[in-house]
Order: structure tokens, then C-alpha cells, then sequence
């Protein structure tokens, strides 16, 4: 099997997996990183978002040989202790029911408020639709965003 | 009228334990389940108990430190919060300084774990209580001893005992002396008003592990030497396995074993993508075992059955059927649901390693005790050999009831001689379900002289009926000839309890039913419904549980909050009161035209649940269940071709998104009643509120979910739009 070099949070891991094997079973299977989750597998549930230069991108659907040379982000590299403005945000408002999509909607907010920390209603809601949350947190989810948007802007 | 509090008539004595602890401090034991469960009894040996019977502890430490180690298994609904909330209000410490855990102390034997179901708070509220006081109560008795003086003259404020001279000892100063003491029989409970805990906003325990993407849930449990499992099941319901050709995924690099077990073949590897990989290389072939039935066949059939006459009778007061024959006017109207897989976001999933002197079992399961029998029984072992652990879970909504999965996984790990996880691709978890069975009512009514003189509640459903106490729900007791009946088809498709089973749907045929009947009798909505609940008033019906003044509050308080019948222009409201779970709940939908269509805007929900413990998860569970009701009667759906799901992902699968969310506006009523549930019960009404908005904006009444499903009537007429 190959080996390729994965940079994640900050530091170069080597990982020998089967080249169609996707980033998101590379970071739970290979490198016990298991704060992104496994929801759908094609791009559709946003539980495995992490950051690929960042930019919020879904885990399940990249390849080791896509993201080999970039920067990965994941939520347990967001901040050293949990400090990131989204996490505190997500702390205040007390967002997670069952909490399992919870680190794949932050890590979506967090790239998102970074490009546009003035959002509006309608942005919030455009950048943040595409992961789902079955038990349905979204009014604590917008809440949560236009809290960190106010620090981050 | 009767109260939904269980009868609780045994002792403290039977249930408690304590102990010191060789590091210093005290423990005290007790069964939450056995304690929790209405019909409790003392167990018939006392003296045989030992701490493998008991599977919940307050641990206090000698610096007073407070540890409460609960089982409760948490899938969102906020019970690991709130019900130590509850000990730690009686046991009079402050939240801050109290550590909760889930699952039990390392004993030396493995400690069976059980579940405290969907009513834990309803449940729970007077033994936890009890339970804390108990301990406050010995705390106090060891200080009195030592100073010498009543128990009576000594108070408590946050782990600090005072005597009336003002002498001070902490928790911590005297839990050695207290953990020799005898338990107390009766203990003093808080009145409301000296709640410190009870009724304050307090925040998710695991809040902290959860933004940092800390492991919780059962699909991050590792253990040394595990593999992974990606299970092929018959692709229809009504097949079975023909035979396999293995070599495909054998030739895979990483998989290390394929094994058969009934009629399912498991792919074994050592990480997750090459077992589904493997799974996927996998060639079946299925053969018929029954019939391969499909949803235009389920929707024949549930006809036939309300058009026949072979039903159940679950409640029949006086005569419906002279009630019909002198009537004025009759309404007969059929409404229509679809099997809904519950989609929980983490996948089914379990961990099982069977070896000759043990059974060890983790993963996320809402019934961890009969999960642990079944799987004795099938491996034909004893259920002392078992240990399962339970792990938070990425929801429930009802699925993880049943423990299919956790069965799978000890067979296989039991015929492959390893440790096994079990991993479900979101495609086994549509396909492998147990789903919300598709349903029909047909509700007919009779008017005379004005009045509403009968109803007719006729039911028919795949594999199973409504059950217990719902035939009594709203509208029994108001009318005076009143019929429920129930009819079946056994379907081999496999069905279970869904978020507010029966009720889910119920909900929305009565509530829509009821709409439609005020506009028949030419009378205002909201009025027929209080009307209805006047005659209820003063009932002696013991199968009547909800409350006719309950309700009436409620349903006041949403008019006035709603602005119901004060709307501008351009604004539709629905509206809908409903009991179930033993909470009284009202609901008001907003619904306005944006670019031609009607969008929901808004739900104004009031709820009556009693005392609420948290009012911060209480929201949170109140939004996302209205939430959840409004996503799943606009776009769940799940249809069945000869045996085959028809959706296999999030892509032919819709859930409600956050862009497609209304907003949710919370009423809660403020009483003394003790407190009722409230994961279930505001989901039931959202989707008869919604309709019956929808109805008020488009002139068109849906009587079928999803709603998407028939776009021709969720077109607004020319005059309606506005701009």
C-alpha cells in the first residue's frame, strides 16, 4: 500500500492506506482523530467537514492523494483548549442536543465566519445548510453563528 | 382526574447502599432503574444485594469533592444533565463543584447497566430526589453527632452543615462518620421555591468533549485488536441468501476474514473503508422467502382494511353508530403516512467480544438489558457473562430500542474469535431498518343541533396498532358517542417505535380533522376545541389523563401569544392542541407567501410539562422536536418496491435544513406539577399546525404526508399574492 505524507493540525503524519481510501477513515482509522464523523460518505450530511487550507471541505469524498501537501484542519486542532470564538459560541448558547454533527457545523461556521465575519441572516443560513442536524439544533446552530460572527467581526 | 405521578410506596432502606471508600470518602449505591420504575418493589433479600445490583452512585469525596456516576444512556435528550439536577438540588450542593459521569465505577465484577426509557425525568423525579436528600440527611446526622446537638438544628448551604451555635463542617469534614451510619427512612424534600438547581438554565455536561471532537459515541470506540465488520443483509425484505462468492473481497488488501451468519455475510477487516470496500466486492445471490411487498401494495391493503369491518374495538362509549343516523351533517375524512426510516446521524454501530469466559459489549443502545439478555440467550450463555457499556449516542429517536446491530456484532465476533465492531454505511441503516410503519385513519363525525354528537377513530396500520392509553387521548371524554378501532396487515417488513410513536402522525389527522370541522359547523376553531374540553371537565374516567384545565391554559395562552385571529395581511396561522407523553402542548403556525409559495415562517409553541428541571435543554428539546415534526410531515418519505427501500442516502433521502427551518418561539407554562416529558411531545402537533396554515393560505386541505409529495396543492391562488 502506499504512504503519504498527511499534514494535520499543525503537524506531517505518515499514513500507508489504499489510495481511494478517504481522508475522513484516514483521520478515524489511522490517526485517531475522531472528531469528524461519519454521517453519509457523498458529501451530503456535513458530519465530517474539516478545513483543507481553509476552506470547509467534506472529508468522506477526498482522497489521500487530494489532500497530500495541504494544510488539514480538523476540530481538534480548531483551537489548542476549545477558545475558538465558534467553540465558545457553541458552549454559550449550549447548542448540542445529541451532539453528533456538532464538530462538522463548527468547522463549517469557523471557515465560513472567517471569510465573512459581517454575515447576514440569509448568508448564515446559505453557508451553513449544507450540514444537516437530525435533531434539529438549527435555531441554537444560527444562534451559535451570529454570536461568533459579533466576536469574530 | 388523575395525575401522571407514579405510585411510589417503598423505602429509601430498600434501594441505598453506602460504603467508605479505601481512598477516603463515602459512596453511596442505588438502583436508578429499579427506583425509577412505577410498579417498584423491594428486592426480596436485602441482605443478599451487593454494588454489582446497583448501577448508580453518588461518590463524595474527602474534600468534599461530589462525583455522580450516572447509566442513563443519553441520545440527546439532556437526561445526563438533568437528572443529576435533580440529586444534587436535595443533596444541596452547589452544580459547579458536582462532576457527572456516565457509566459506572470500575467494580471489581462487571456491573449490569440498564436504561431508564423515554420518561426518565417523569420517572425519576421522586427518587432522585429522595435519593440526594438521603445522603444530605446522613451528612447532617453524622455532623449532629459529632457536635453533639439535634440533626433537627442543623442546616445545609452548598456542602456546608451549620449547627445553631454556628459552628461549620463540610461535606467533605464528616462523609467517614456518615458512611457508618444508618440510612434514614424519611427525609424532608425542597419546596419549590427552594430550588437553587431545579429550574436554573444549566448547560450539557459533555458540552466541552463535544466541541473539541473528543471520542463519545460508540463509532469512536476502539480496543486493542478490533476489526471492523461492514455487514451484507438480503437486499429486499421477504429474501434470503441464495450463496455468495467471496473471492472478490478476499483479494482486497486489509480484509482479513468473510463469514456467513444466517442470511447476512460479514466482511471482516481492520479498518472501516476496506471492510465496506470489502463488502461491496462481495457476489449474492437472494432467493424469495415470502412476499415482496411494495408501498402501492401497502397503500391497497391499509384501504381495504378501513373499508372492511375486521377492527379491534380499543374504546367505544355510548352508541356511534344512532349517532351517525340522526345526525345533521357528517365529516369523513382519510389521511395517509409513509414508513419513515429514523435516520440517526451516527450510524448503527456496535462493539462485541465473545470469548469463552466473557461477553463484553459496547456501543450506543437505548436498552441495554434486554439487548444483553437476547444476546445470552442466543449464544446460549448466561447474562452474568455479559458486560456492556453504553455510550453516548449520536441520536435515538426510537431506533436504538432495538439491538439488532449489537446482536450481529456478538455473533460475528463469536464465529470469527475476535473482537468486532460492527459499522452500518448510511445506506445498511435506511436499508436495515425499523421503520415507522406507514399508516391510514379515517375519522368521521357527526353533528347535530350544532353539536358534535359522534366520532369515529378507525386506524389501520402495518404490523402494529396504537397502544396504552392513546384511544383516551383528546377527543375521549368530550364526546358523548365515541369509537376507536384499530385493524392491521402483518407485513415482514420490520417496524418499530418512532419518535412519538403513533402519536407522530395521529396528531396531525385529528388536528386537520378538527380544522375542517369547524369550518363545516361554520364555527371558530379555537372555540369548538375549548367547548369540546368543557365537557371533560370533572370526568371520573380513569383512562382520561390529560387535563381539560391543562389544556384550556395552554390553548389560551397560544391564542395570546399568537395573535391568533390578529394576524396582518399576508400572515396564515394553523393551529393545533394536543396531549401525549403527559404534556399538554399547543402549537401555532405562521405561514407567508414568498415568491409564490407558502413558506412556515414560524412555530408559537406553549408547553405544559410541570416543573421544568432545565429550562435551557428544555428549549433546545422544544425547537428541535418542532422542528423535527415540520421537517418530517413536509419531506419524510420512504417507499418500498417488491421488498426494496427505495432510498438509500441523504441524497434520495430528504431531512429538514437549517435554510428550510422555521423559527421556533417557547412558551412554558409555570406550574407545580410534577414533571412530564418532553423529547416526544411537541413533535406530534407541528405537522397539523403546518397543514392546517397551509390550508389557511392556499385553500387547499392536505390530507397525505409528506406534504412535498403533491406540489399541486401547495400552490397559492392568483388573489393571494401580494407584490
Amino acid at each position: 500500500m502506499p504512504t503519504y505524507q498527511i499534514k494535520v493540525n499543525g503537524s506531517v503524519r505518515s499514513v500507508d492506506v489504499s489510495e481511494d481510501t478517504p481522508l475522513l477513515w484516514i483521520l478515524r482509522d489511522h490517526l485517531d482523530l475522531v472528531g469528524a464523523k461519519y454521517g453519509c460518505g457523498i458529501a451530503q450530511c456535513g458530519a465530517c467537514t474539516v478545513h483543507l487550507d481553509g476552506q470547509a471541505v467534506r472529508s468522506c469524498v477526498l482522497t489521500a492523494a487530494q489532500v497530500s501537501g495541504k494544510e488539514i484542519t480538523t476540530i481538534e486542532g480548531l483551537s489548542e483548549d476549545g477558545s475558538h470564538p465558534v467553540q465558545q459560541a457553541w458552549k454559550e448558547v449550549d447548542v448540542p442536543q445529541c451532539g453528533y454533527c456538532q464538530a462538522g457545523q463548527i468547522m463549517t461556521a469557523a471557515a465560513f465566519l472567517d471569510k465573512n465575519p459581517n454575515p447576514d441572516s440569509a448568508e448564515i443560513k446559505s453557508a451553513m445548510q449544507g450540514n444537516l442536524c437530525r435533531c434539529a439544533s438549527y435555531s441554537r446552530i444560527y444562534k451559535a453563528v451570529e454570536k461568533a460572527a459579533s466576536r469574530m467581526g | 382526574m388523575s395525575t401522571s405521578k407514579p405510585n411510589m410506596t417503598f423505602s429509601r432502606r430498600d434501594f441505598m447502599r453506602t460504603s467508605s471508600l479505601a481512598g477516603g470518602g463515602i459512596l453511596i449505591g442505588f438502583n436508578l432503574f429499579t427506583a425509577c420504575k412505577p410498579e417498584a418493589s423491594p428486592p426480596v433479600d436485602l441482605a443478599s444485594l451487593n454494588y454489582n445490583d446497583f448501577n448508580a452512585f453518588i461518590k463524595i469525596a474527602d474534600n468534599g469533592a461530589v462525583t455522580i456516576f450516572s447509566p442513563n444512556p443519553e441520545i440527546g435528550q439532556g437526561v445526563k444533565t438533568s437528572m443529576p439536577m435533580l440529586i444534587a438540588e436535595e443533596l444541596d450542593v452547589a452544580w459547579d463543584k458536582v462532576l457527572v459521569e456516565q457509566g459506572v465505577l470500575d467494580t471489581k465484577n462487571y456491573t449490569r447497566q440498564v436504561a431508564g426509557g423515554s420518561q426518565s425525568i417523569r420517572f425519576g423525579w421522586d427518587p432522585l430526589r429522595q435519593t440526594g436528600a438521603t445522603a444530605r440527611q446522613m451528612l447532617i446526622n453524622a455532623a449532629a453527632s459529632r457536635w453533639g446537638v439535634e440533626p433537627s438544628e442543623c442546616t445545609t448551604s452548598e456542602g456546608v452543615i451549620k449547627n445553631a451555635s454556628g459552628e461549620t463542617l463540610t461535606y467533605g469534614d464528616v462523609v467517614k462518620d456518615a458512611a457508618g451510619m444508618e440510612i434514614p427512612e424519611k427525609v424532608k424534600l425542597k419546596k419549590r421555591s427552594e430550588y437553587k438547581i431545579i429550574g436554573k438554565d444549566t448547560w450539557n455536561v459533555d458540552l466541552d468533549k463535544i466541541v473539541t471532537g473528543q471520542p463519545l459515541f460508540g463509532l469512536d470506540y476502539k480496543k486493542e485488536g478490533m476489526v471492523i465488520a461492514s455487514v451484507m443483509r438480503p437486499p429486499a425484505f421477504g429474501q434470503k441468501l441464495d450463496s455468495y462468492d467471496d473471492a472478490g473481497a478476499k483479494e482486497i488488501p486489509g480484509v482479513i476474514d468473510v463469514i456467513r451468519f444466517g442470511d447476512k455475510i460479514a466482511v471482516l477487516a481492520k479498518d472501516t473503508w476496506t471492510a465496506m470496500k470489502g463488502k461491496k466486492a462481495l457476489k449474492a445471490s437472494w432467493k424469495d422467502d415470502g412476499t415482496l411487498e411494495s408501498t402501492s401494495d401497502h397503500d391497497r391493503i391499509l384501504t381495504g382494511l378501513l373499508d372492511g369491518k375486521d377492527f379491534q374495538t380499543l374504546r367505544a362509549d355510548g352508541d356511534i353508530k344512532k349517532a351517525f343516523a340522526s345526525a345533521d351533517k357528517v365529516l369523513e375524512r382519510t389521511y395517509e403516512s409513509p414508513f419513515l426510516p429514523h435516520n440517526c446521524l451516527e450510524p448503527m454501530n456496535f462493539y462485541a467480544d465473545v470469548t469463552s469466559d466473557k461477553i463484553h459489549l459496547v456501543g450506543p443502545i437505548q436498552t441495554p438489558e434486554r439487548t444483553a439478555q437476547e444476546i445470552a440467550e442466543k449464544l446460549d450463555r448466561s447474562p452474568e457473562e455479559i458486560h456492556l457499556e453504553m455510550t453516548r449516542m449520536g441520536g435515538g429517536f426510537g431506533r436504538r430500542l432495538y439491538g439488532d446491530f449489537a446482536m450481529e456484532a456478538a455473533e460475528i465476533s463469536s464465529k470469527a474469535g475476535k473482537p468486532v465492531k460492527v459499522v452500518f454505511s448510511r445506506e445498511d441503516d435506511m436499508a436495515a431498518g425499523i421503520y415507522r410503519p406507514a399508516i391510514k385513519y379515517r375519522i368521521k363525525a357527526a353533528v347535530k343541533n350544532g353539536e358534535v354528537t359522534g366520532y369515529h377513530l378507525k386506524e389501520a396500520a402495518v404490523n402494529s396498532n396504537m397502544y396504552g392509553l392513546i384511544p383516551n387521548f383528546f377527543p375521549a371524554g368530550a364526546i358523548e358517542n365515541y369509537q376507536v378501532d384499530v385493524a392491521k396487515h402483518d407485513s415482514n417488513i420490520t417496524t418499530g417505535a418512532w419518535r412519538a410513536p403513533y402519536t407522530n402522525f395521529l396528531a396531525f389527522a385529528e388536528q386537520s380533522f378538527f380544522d375542517e370541522l369547524a369550518e363545516m359547523m361554520e364555527v371558530d376553531k379555537v372555540q369548538l376545541r375549548l367547548d369540546l374540553l368543557q365537557k371533560v371537565k370533572g370526568t371520573t374516567d380513569e383512562r382520561i389523563q390529560y387535563s381539560p384545565e391543562r389544556m384550556e391554559e395552554v390553548i389560551k395562552t397560544a391564542v395570546e401569544k399568537s395573535g391568533w385571529g390578529k394576524q396582518p395581511d399576508g400572515v396564515y396561522q394553523g393551529f393545533v392542541n394536543y396531549y401525549c407523553h403527559n404534556s399538554h402542548v399547543a402549537e401555532v403556525a405562521n405561514v407567508e407567501i414568498e415568491d409564490g409559495m407558502p413558506v412556515v415562517k414560524k412555530i408559537i409553541c406553549v408547553v405544559d410539562c410541570g416543573i421544568v428541571v432545565n429550562p435551557l435543554g428544555a428549549l433546545n428539546q422544544i425547537e428541535g422536536g418542532v422542528i423535527d415534526g415540520v421537517g418530517h410531515a413536509m419531506y419524510g418519505d420512504f417507499a418500498f418496491e417488491n421488498g426494496v427501500p427505495q432510498s438509500g442516502n441523504f441524497d434520495a433521502y430528504r431531512l429538514i435544513r437549517i435554510n428550510e427551518a422555521p423559527e421556533v418561539e417557547v412558551h412554558l407554562m409555570e406550574n407545580d406539577h410534577s414533571p412530564t416529558g418532553l423529547g416526544e411531545p411537541t413533535l406530534p402537533p407541528a405537522g397539523g399546525a403546518v397543514a392546517n396554515a397551509l390550508k389557511a393560505a392556499t385553500g387547499k386541505r392536505l390530507y397525505k404526508q409528506p406534504f412535498t409529495k403533491y406540489p399541486e396543492l401547495l400552490i397559492v391562488p392568483e388573489k393571494e399574492i401580494i407584490g
